[in-house]
């Protein structure tokens, strides 16, 4: 067992290299970050000045052992455009990102599972086909277009709600929530439906499939036959059987929701990490791409870390296959 | 828990409802962010015009871009090469410390030390010298009519703030992060109308009403408070201010001017803009770069670069692209910027003139080019590049496009990637509002790697003749005799077809109906002059 941690381990610290050296090279092809720091009219000595005291006229190897060293300490520099540390920008505008995704989750598990659960038991009832039909419009129109949509009906021609922005945010010291006021709740709405969208449809649609495959089989003839009530089949016996896989989809999604946040936030102006990233790669702020890329990384590394190890400690099955391997 | 978490959000509401009706607050929305506050690290529009509601010069642009007083009440040209500033008494910085002619002579050592990305305001030798505490002497070493003329968006520091807070160097990427080395890039201390409450770099700013100013019994605004988003997606921006969550935004893309104006509450307020819209040539290596014309390179004769001037119908491109909100250039520089400008007229667009220049040059089947074009940097850049492809089509000339984000741009043209183009399309907004900076950064000529000369002549256009005038543009002092030479100095690139004027484009600012506001024409906007209903 611990032998096969540690090879993970070992794995995700390769997986972490290579996706900062992709990135890095990456960023060769973004565009010249001098020009983005500095006026037009700034002339060529002066670029090349701050090309020199920047490091970037150092061969790339260089620059990139310098940027891993670095990163190794949690040191990701300063940001070419914002000129304060990457990692204090980094920080400040997490709980944004975090709240939205974790508000998007929320709402993608308490919509999509009730949903799946009735379009599963009453698979001809016409609620169930509306459902279905939303819910392809969900995984088909790029979240993009559904905030602008949204934005257009909520904010624009019924002004309920906010287009923009996280509205009125509380600091608590170490964390800014917009959860706390109602300009915060109201402004998270919009967003968080966007974004919520697509894994909602996914859940809707797993859990329906689930629950009519689980209709079909014995235990639930058998609980029928002996007289129980409907409520107590549907969700204490049918239900509690298809959460498993939905559990499972839904933890391994949660990283893409941070990840794929990016497009939401842009549309709603919504301060979080996703939004800085897009402002950097607007001005070819090189750290702070470098520094999100990684963390995004880190996160998808750990949650298929969390995800193997606790295979393992279910099924032995995979361990003896991992040694085998 | 519930319950005191309902009761926090409801007291929060209240107040912040009660703080709503006391004051005037005025919020916009801009698609660049406010990198720094430290105004002396970058040379860009949006920052400077933003920070001059902060900081202030000596000198001050009104609405109409004419110079007035700002900080110094008055000024003189005691001899040649001699200016004497009389500064203004009883101003405070906002932090109570007063305003005083050292500042200026730290300022003006700042503004030109390492890391600075104003170092044009001033002369590297004009030496500064505190008179006495109100006024300050420029000892130059060649006359300069127009010294003054970048101070608008040079605001002047207080040294003792500077000096405890370690903000004494300039902000940049390179020293930040050392010791305190950042402090002026989060903090500012002007003697502006505003004061800065709160920033989060990229996030929000948030501005309050300087009650301490010295001009504020002349005040011409009525706003206690400003908030500024950056928000860099046109239709999130157009939406927040169709949705009335904002005051203003800009700019409106062209498209959605209608929708604007057409929304009960809104409208667009649109006017020229200062900045010029050209196109350029290769005209210094002996081959183009990338053309089908093998050894010799077409762009050094005259003939063909006006063959592509008469093949642009620009009238066609200001109504179908531009809807209108552009004006047809024939200068390098914006009329309003120069009292002769109207002695100018574009050659006419005339494509069977082009055709016949053509083919006189020996070019009869015409030739394939390559355009470099960015597609986010001008307002519908992309789009005036693929109609001027269309319309030298039509005299054989085949456009190969290469259309880009500005960050490919202009790393692919600049002098850093030794001005690797050979047609181009750029925009130039003279950083001093005067020819001199357009006919030298454009048009004189230049070595092969931009340290010398013209350094964003990236065509490399060359006539000694311009060179000599311009030389003699920058110290003449008498403006009579000053505007003759500059006329002078246009007509020989506009014989020369040095690059092709387009337009001016035009500004389109979307606001609520109940906001009054002045539009300056260098896309500047001041809070003092905003007056909300």
């Amino acid at each position: 067992m611990i032998a096969f941690i540690i090879r993970r381990l070992v794995q995700a610290v390769i997986v972490m290299v290579v996706v900062a050296l992709i990135a890095f090279s990456m960023f060769r092809f973004v565009g010249d970050p001098i020009n983005q720091m500095v006026g037009i009219e700034t002339t060529p000595a002066q670029r090349e000045d701050l090309r020199e005291r920047l490091g970037l006229n150092a061969p790339v190897p260089v620059q990139f052992w310098r940027f891993i060293s670095k990163a190794a300490q949690g040191d990701f520099g300063i940001s070419y455009q914002f000129k304060q540390p990457v990692a204090d920008l980094l920080a400040a505008r997490a709980p944004a990102t975090l709240e939205l995704s974790l508000v998007s989750a929320l709402f993608a598990l308490l919509v999509g599972i009730p949903m799946g659960v009735y379009t599963g038991l009453r698979r001809t009832a016409p609620l169930s086909k509306l459902f279905l039909t939303v819910s392809l419009v969900g995984i088909s129109l790029p979240p993009f277009l559904i905030g602008i949509l949204l934005i257009f009906i909520f904010s624009v021609s019924l002004h309920w709600l906010p287009s923009f922005g996280r509205g009125q945010v509380v600091d608590l010291g170490f964390w800014t929530t917009g959860l706390l006021t109602a300009s915060g709740l109201k402004a998270i709405i919009l967003p968080a439906i966007t974004l919520g969208l697509f894994q909602m449809t996914l859940i809707m649609r797993l859990v329906r499939s689930e629950m009519l495959e689980v209709m079909r089989s014995d235990y639930i003839r058998f609980a029928r036959a002996r007289g129980l009530r409907a409520r107590s089949i549907n969700f204490g016996h049918a239900l509690k059987n298809t959460l498993v896989p939905v559990i499972t989809i839904t933890g391994l999604q949660l990283g893409s929701v941070i990840a794929f946040a990016i497009i939401t936030e842009t549309v709603f102006q919504w301060p979080g990490m996703g939004l800085l990233f897009l402002q950097a790669v607007q001005n070819v702020d090189i750290p702070i791409m470098a520094a999100y890329l990684l963390l995004i990384a880190f996160l998808f590394v750990v949650i298929n870390l969390v995800v193997d190890l606790l295979y393992v400690a279910v099924d032995p099955r995979i361990r003896l296959s991992g040694r085998a391997a | 828990m519930r319950r005191i978490l309902l009761g926090t959000a409801a007291v929060v509401a209240l107040t912040s409802a009660a703080f709503a009706q006391d004051e005037k607050t005025f919020s916009y929305a801009f698609q660049g962010e406010l990198k720094s506050l430290d105004q002396y690290t970058l040379n860009e529009t949006f920052s400077l015009g933003t920070l001059g509601n902060v900081y202030e010069g000596l000198i001050k642009r009104d609405g109409d871009l004419n110079i007035i007083p700002g900080l110094a009440e008055s000024w003189e040209i005691v001899d040649d090469t001699t200016w004497r500033f009389h500064l203004r008494k009883g101003v405070k910085f906002h932090n109570g410390n007063d305003f005083t002619a050292e500042d200026v002579v730290f300022s003006a050592d700042r503004v030109r030390s390492q890391g600075s990305d104003l170092t044009t305001r001033i002369p590297k030798d004009a030496k500064f010298e505190a008179v006495d505490d109100y006024t300050v002497d420029v000892h130059l070493s060649s006359p300069n009519p127009i010294l003054h003329y970048e101070w608008g968006t040079w605001g002047i520091m207080d040294k003792d703030w500077a000096e405890e807070n370690d903000a004494v160097a300039v902000t940049s990427a390179t020293s930040a992060g050392e010791d305190n080395q950042n402090y002026a890039a989060l903090h500012a201390n002007g003697t502006g109308p505003f004061k800065i409450v709160s920033h989060e770099a990229g996030v929000q700013t948030v501005f309050e009403a300087n009650k301490d100013w010295w001009d504020w019994d002349n005040r011409d605004f009525n706003i206690d408070k400003v908030v500024f988003t950056p928000i860099a997606q046109d239709a999130t921006r157009v939406n927040a201010l169709l949705s009335g969550q904002i005051d203003m935004a800009y700019p409106i893309p062209v498209q959605d001017i209608p929708r604007v104006d057409s929304n009960p509450g809104t409208d667009v307020l649109t006017g020229p803009e200062l900045r010029t819209i050209f196109l350029g040539f290769d005209q210094m290596r002996d081959e183009l770069k990338s053309s089908s014309v093998k050894g010799k390179n077409p762009f050094k004769d005259v003939r063909v670069r006006k063959a592509f001037y008469q093949a642009i119908d620009i009238e066609a491109i200001k109504k179908k692209i531009m809807r209108d909100l552009s004006s047809p250039a024939a200068l390098m520089i914006a009329p309003q910027l120069y009292s002769k400008s109207d002695q100018f007229k574009r050659y006419p667009y005339d494509p069977k003139a082009a055709k016949a220049l053509l083919e006189e040059a020996g070019y009869g089947d015409g030739f394939t080019v390559m355009m470099d074009c960015p597609n986010d940097r001008y307002v519908n850049d992309e789009q005036i590049c693929q109609a001027i492809s269309a319309m030298l089509a039509k005299i054989g000339i085949t456009i190969e496009p290469n259309f880009q984000p500005k960050t490919q741009y202009f790393a692919k043209v600049l002098a850093s990637n030794k001005y690797d183009t050979s047609f181009y399309l750029l925009g130039w907004t003279p950083g001093s509002l005067d020819s001199w900076n357009v006919l030298y950064n454009l048009n004189n000529c230049r070595n092969e790697d931009g340290t010398e000369g013209g350094a964003f002549n990236l065509g490399g256009y060359c006539n000694k003749d311009l060179d000599a005038l311009t030389a003699k543009i920058l110290t003449e002092n008498d403006p009579d005799t000053r505007d003759e030479l500059i006329g002078d100095a246009f007509t020989i690139i506009h014989d020369d077809v040095a690059h092709i004027p387009l337009h001016q484009q035009g500004l389109a600012w979307g606001k609520s109906t109940n906001i009054d506001l002045v539009q300056r024409a260098d896309n500047e906007l001041m809070f003092y002059h905003i007056k909300k209903n």
